[in-house]
């Protein structure tokens, strides 16, 4: 029956134990310790609600640097799109002109053609002229002479002008 | 919750079933041991007393040894008498245990019977007692104070915390990062009392103000368990006297932190017939008490028991007289201390955790239906 009868000494140095010890630690040990430990549980807290935040900072500047970045590639579309243009113009617009300079070159050349043309015409009339003369002259020359030597002279005379 | 109690319930009981059963059968083999022997009955092994003596309570600590070439660690003993305070050290009684060794202090006489200290009459020269009666004839039983081994085992414990808790307290004057190694283990149990016992039990609010009741009682508990399991150590939270002293002090904050919630619930249990109130009144004023007082008896049965199988295996070698059995009780007692170790921190946190759990019922704020 001792085993589970109290004993009044050892019930009393277990109770003045307990405070004391109660007493002590809570002093010491467990206001320091647990005011440390939520400090840093708190500073931890703080460091990832920062974290977080600094997070949602670096995702909205990302999202920034995109749109900037797209903005730029569009205007950098558009200058080239602009450029192809301008080019393009640039070649029609060449190519344009230089169809009607050498239409105009053609034309004057075809107007100097038809001059000389005319100039050379004119002169073959008047060597024409000038020949018939000659073979009007001759043949009245020789009007009395055989009359088929007269054709034979009257065509030497004529193959002569052609080979002029 | 109730589960869980039912488990610790059930694996209580079984664990006592087989510390008595233990002991019966060590008595059985004891007697015949003792038929045996006829004419040495007296020095043959008494496996009751010894078991007894090891887990009982004693004004010296002994190591080892017998009689007058034991070492034994005197304590000193301190009697509060009719007149006045008394103080010899133990090591007056000369390892006598059978009141046969009279030690003279503050002019009465003391005699050391079974480690129960009795003063003697006036004029009286040596006790007699009556072993049927199980009472001193001629003499007293002294209001003992003394620094027995289980007090001075509680001062070890109470230096060991001391030294534990303000060195790790220390640290955070120094920084205020988390400790390393051993330090960081302790904080790790102090933040575990913290958030899976007090938290969950008691509610967010008002948890704070039971932490230094809740972290110093688990870590009293686990760690005079430990101790206890050391060779020679003494039986600390396996003695009633300490674990009713435990016990009182959660009675104690239940009471005092009651709020009026709480002894509505009670006294008077709203929502019911009211016919049933005062039964349920009977009966919620005794849960009052018994709540506690399965807290003490938990604590005490668990280590106790612990140590009795533990001491019941070893003194199988020395009832049978062969050291064979050693090959068979030694395995056995060193799985028994194996999972005394786990017990230690199950017995401490259970505690720890059905205090919060009382204190968290007496506290709670309830919603009104």
């Amino acid at each position: 029956m001792d085993l589970i009868t109290p004993e009044y000494g050892l019930f009393v140095w277990q109770v003045v134990v307990m405070l004391i010890l109660i007493f002590l630690l809570t002093k010491f040990a467990w206001k320091p310790v647990m005011k440390a430990v939520g400090e840093r549980e708190a500073s931890i807290n703080d460091a990832l609600a920062s974290a977080e935040r600094a997070k949602e900072e670096m995702a909205n500047l990302k999202a920034d640097n995109e749109k900037l970045l797209q903005q730029a590639r569009a205007e950098r579309d558009e200058m080239l799109k602009e450029a192809q243009d301008m080019k393009k113009s640039i070649i029609s617009e060449a190519t344009e002109d230089a169809n009607e300079k050498s239409e105009r070159i053609l034309e004057k050349a075809q107007v100097t053609i038809q001059s000389e043309k005319k100039q050379a015409l004119l002169e073959i009339k008047s060597q024409v002229a000038e020949l018939s003369v000659q073979i009007a002259e001759t043949v009245v020359k020789k009007q009395l002479d055989d009359k088929k030597e007269q054709m034979i002279l009257v065509n030497k005379m004529l193959d002569d002008v052609k080979l002029n | 919750m109730i589960l869980s109690q039912l488990f610790m319930a059930t694996h209580k009981s079984s664990k006592i079933t087989v510390a008595l059963m233990l002991m019966l059968i060590l008595n059985s083999f004891a007697s015949f041991a003792q038929l045996d022997t006829e004419g040495a009955v007296d020095e043959s092994f008494n496996p009751t007393e010894m078991i007894m003596h090891h887990i009982g309570d004693s004004h010296g600590w002994h190591f080892f040894g017998e009689g007058e070439d034991s070492f034994t660690l005197p304590l000193p003993v301190i009697l509060w008498t009719d007149k006045g305070i008394a103080t010899f050290m133990s090591s007056a009684f000369h390892h006598d245990v059978e009141g046969k060794h009279v030690v003279e202090s503050n002019g009465q006489k003391f005699v050391n019977y079974h480690e129960k200290i009795h003063v003697l009459n006036e004029g009286e020269a040596m006790l007699k007692y009556d072993e049927e009666a199980h009472a001193a004839l001629n003499a007293n039983v002294a209001f003992d104070l003394s620094i027995t081994k289980n007090v001075a085992s509680m001062l070890l414990t109470v230096v060991v915390m001391l030294i534990l808790f303000i060195g790790l307290a220390s640290h955070y004057k120094k920084s205020k990062s988390a400790p390393k190694g051993f330090k960081n283990i302790l904080e790790t149990l102090v933040i575990f009392v913290r958030d899976e016992i007090a938290r969950p039990q008691i509610g967010d609010k008002k948890f704070m103000k039971f932490m230094p009741f809740l972290l110093t009682v688990f870590f009293f508990i686990w760690i005079t368990n430990l101790l206890g399991l050391l060779p020679g150590a003494a039986n600390v939270t396996g003695n009633i006297s300490v674990t009713v002293a435990l016990g009182l002090f959660t009675l104690a904050l239940t009471i005092v932190n009651g709020n009026k919630d709480y002894w509505k619930h009670v006294f008077w249990m709203p929502g019911i017939p009211t016919a049933v109130k005062p039964i349920l009144a009977i009966v919620e004023i005794l849960g009052v008490f018994i709540k506690p007082i399965a807290l003490m008896i938990r604590l005490f049965a668990n280590i106790t028991a612990g140590h009795i199988i533990t001491l019941s295996l070893i003194g199988l070698i020395f009832i049978l007289e062969n050291a064979g059995v050693a090959a068979i009780s030694v395995p056995f007692a060193v799985f028994i201390t194996v999972l005394e170790l786990l017990v230690a921190f199950l017995q401490a946190f259970i505690f720890t955790l059905l205090s919060a759990l009382f204190i968290g019922m007496a506290v709670q704020e309830h919603e009104h239906h």
